[in-house]
């Protein structure tokens, strides 16, 4: 088990470095000047020398990446040319947001979309069946910027005045500014407290904020619900096929055989085993929850990664652009090393092979 | 749209015939393996009459494929052509003189645009722009992807080694992401919109590619090939090659599906086709703010992408299990 950990490790170490030279090489050949993006048009050419040498512009490619480089080992991902404060500060910022929004859509994916694909499996080709495979079919060919505007006019302005009713933008009501908890609780304000305060829906919880909490909590629905849509199909569907698979084996007839109860045989024996490929799916439904945050964010005009980094691509920010692409791209391949490490514990087989 | 029902069938033959033509031209290559696939073919078109979300498939993209070729002839307006002066408003709600609307005002049946245009006409020329791109998109990486999944799986090796690496660091970001940044850097447009789903997906044509060149490559009758001094170049092209095509066709229409998506996304963030194009996703981009006011106009064009995305995923559904009745549930 041990070797296979550091196996694993090791091979995604490659993976890393080529993310690390694709990131930096991409955000040097997005097109435009970057003291100009920052600055604006009519920053004289004077000030712009002054600006291209305080950031190393000027510097040769690969002084720049071995620059880059020794930054990054020392957790510095530079500074915002746009907004002139440390990319780390907006990471801290704008990180659990997102955080926050791909992990209520997970919740909603998995809490959905698995009973739908238990249900779905055991009574294979009944009408729930059939009608889950068709919503499934649906959810994931609608997209997500589609799903996210008919959600805001539906719960907005259909059924606006009924208690259904939802706000269809930001992250809480005007006028509300959460108290961070560090502040209540007289403890130091540095960037781990600040992270964590800003986790708005789980600040509000621990400090008892319950109009900050119950705000944040119906502005979260829509989006997280128009995020979760395509995982809760893909799970739904992974679901289905990999319990049909496992239904058919020999050792659950075995099971009902010795006369175990069906609810036992599907839930407990049969389960375990299906779950296996759903694990992965969850793993892989990160990524899509990741690229759907970019849409669900501009729609819901939440201030999370996908919207920032678009922002910076757009303003040639090159830092930022660099910096959370970084962090979601080696985020994406630790969830997937989780992902990988997780299958090996549920099934002994994969380390045996 | 009902009268076009009994086409649908034919029409669609037409859609992928460019794939097919691939798979006959190449099949006729090798002879032992082409009297099998050739089978393996038939009996998946004979399968995949008989599956009920197959023919839905290719029903809704028949439909789309008529819309497509026909647009001169289905489309009342020309799609760019700004109509105030015929005593429309911007933004005017759907108005069919069938379901009682007032015979007075013009006919529009999903009514006008922001800027005065008929927009069931912008819908209609939106077929081409969102099919086309697709296609494209797909074509080419499955064209890279091919060559670097026969080379690596091949070769082996340090090439082997090296390629999937790159592929691995291409895996490794959301693909949504990577294409925005691949975007940027080359400019948006269409083109380059095209061109930046095609490369962040060569990836996954490359992994599948490789994986049936390595069980290929054990065959018996590539060692006899070998025995006998068949060059390299001429297994790889006559043996391994036409036996990828299958898994791969497979992927291919399914990320089809995929692609529609990735080029309407794009075009919504102002990164694809621009204005004043009729591309669904840039449409609805256009009118994302007048959501509470104007929802006909979000509603349809996302409805378009829904179909299309639709129409593939089934078809790919459908063919994969034709083929391999072990791989779809």
């Amino acid at each position: 088990m041990g070797r296979f950990l550091l196996r694993r490790f090791i091979s995604s170490i490659p993976v890393i470095i080529g993310i690390l030279a694709l990131v930096f090489a991409l955000a040097r050949m997005i097109p435009g000047d970057p003291c100009r993006a920052a600055l604006g048009e009519r920053a004289t050419d004077e000030i712009c020398d002054a600006y291209n040498e305080r950031y190393g512009l000027n510097d040769p490619i690969y002084v720049q990446f071995g620059i880059y480089l020794k930054d990054i080992a020392s957790g510095d991902l530079g500074e915002s040319f746009r907004f002139g404060v440390p990319v780390t500060d907006l990471l801290i910022q704008r990180l659990p947001t997102t955080i926050e929004l791909a992990g209520a859509a997970l919740f909603i994916a998995v809490i959905v979309g698995v009973p739908l694909g238990i249900v779905s499996g055991y009574r294979h080709n009944s009408k729930t069946d059939v009608a889950t495979m068709i919503g499934a079919n649906i959810g994931v060919a609608m997209p997500v910027f589609w799903l996210g505007l008919m959600l805001q006019y539906i719960f907005a302005v259909f059924l606006r005045d009924t208690p259904l009713a939802l706000p269809p933008s930001g992250k809480l009501d005007a006028g509300l500014i959460p108290v961070p908890f560090y502040e209540l609780w007289h403890l130091p304000m540095n960037g781990f407290t600040e992270f964590l305060s800003e986790f708005t829906l789980m600040n509000a919880l621990v400090t008892f904020q319950w109009d900050v909490f119950s705000s944040a909590f119906l502005h979260l629905i829509l989006p997280a619900v128009a995020l979760a849509t395509i995982p809760m199909a893909i799970v739904a569907r992974m679901t289905r096929s990999s319990l049909l698979d496992v239904l058919g084996l020999d050792y659950i007839r075995t099971a009902r055989a010795k006369g175990l109860r069906e609810r036992t045989v599907v839930l407990k024996h049969a389960l375990r085993n299906a779950m296996l490929p759903v694990v992965t799916i969850i793993g892989l439904s990160f990524g899509l929850l990741l690229g759907g945050a970019i849409l669900t964010e501009t729609i819901f005009n939440l201030t999370g990664v996908g919207k920032t980094l678009f922002d910076a691509i757009t303003s040639r920010d090159y830092t930022v652009v660099q910096g959370f692409t970084l962090v979601v791209a080696v985020s994406f391949v630790i969830v997937n090393l989780l992902v990988d490490l997780l299958y090996t514990y549920l099934d002994p087989r994969v380390r045996v092979s | 749209m009902t009268d076009h029902h009994d086409e649908q069938p034919l029409e669609s033959m037409e859609a992928s015939d460019e794939v097919r033509d691939e798979v006959r031209i190449d099949l006729s290559g090798g002879d032992v393996s082409a009297t099998t696939t050739g089978g393996l073919w038939r009996t998946a078109g004979r399968e995949i009459v008989r599956k009920k979300s197959a023919i839905v498939g290719l029903t809704l993209l028949s439909v789309l494929l008529i819309l497509a070729v026909f647009a001169p002839v289905i489309a009342p307006y020309d799609p760019n052509q700004v109509l105030f002066d015929e005593g429309v408003a911007p933004r005017d709600p759907p108005c069919i003189h069938l379901l009682g609307c007032d015979p007075e005002t013009p006919q529009h049946i999903l009514g006008i645009d922001g800027n005065g245009r008929d927009y069931f006409s912008r819908i209609v020329y939106g077929s081409r722009i969102s099919l086309i791109a697709a296609f494209a998109a797909v074509l080419f990486a499955v064209f890279w992807g091919t060559i670097v999944g026969l080379l690596s799986g091949f070769f082996g090796g340090w090439t082997d080694n090296i390629l999937m690496r790159v592929m691995d660091v291409l895996l490794s970001f959301p693909s949504l992401l990577l294409a925005i940044a691949v975007v940027t850097v080359l400019g948006p447009g269409l083109i380059n919109a095209i061109l930046a789903i095609a490369i962040v997906t060569i990836p996954q044509y490359a992994r599948i590619v490789r994986s049936s060149v390595l069980s290929i490559r054990e065959q018996e009758y590539v060692s006899a090939d070998r025995a006998l001094g068949v060059t390299r170049w001429r297994i790889l092209a006559h043996r391994i090659f036409p036996n990828t095509l299958t898994p791969l066709i497979v992927l291919a229409t399914l990320g089809v599906a995929t692609a529609v998506l990735e080029i309407a996304s794009l075009s919504f963030l102002g990164l694809g086709v621009q204005p004043p194009t009729p591309e669904w996703g840039s449409m609805l981009a256009a009118e994302r703010n007048q959501v509470f006011t104007a929802p006909h106009l979000v509603f349809f064009a996302g409805l378009m992408i829904m179909w299309n995305v639709l129409g593939f995923n089934l078809l790919g559904d459908g063919l994969r299990d034709a083929i391999d009745p072990r791989l779809g549930k």
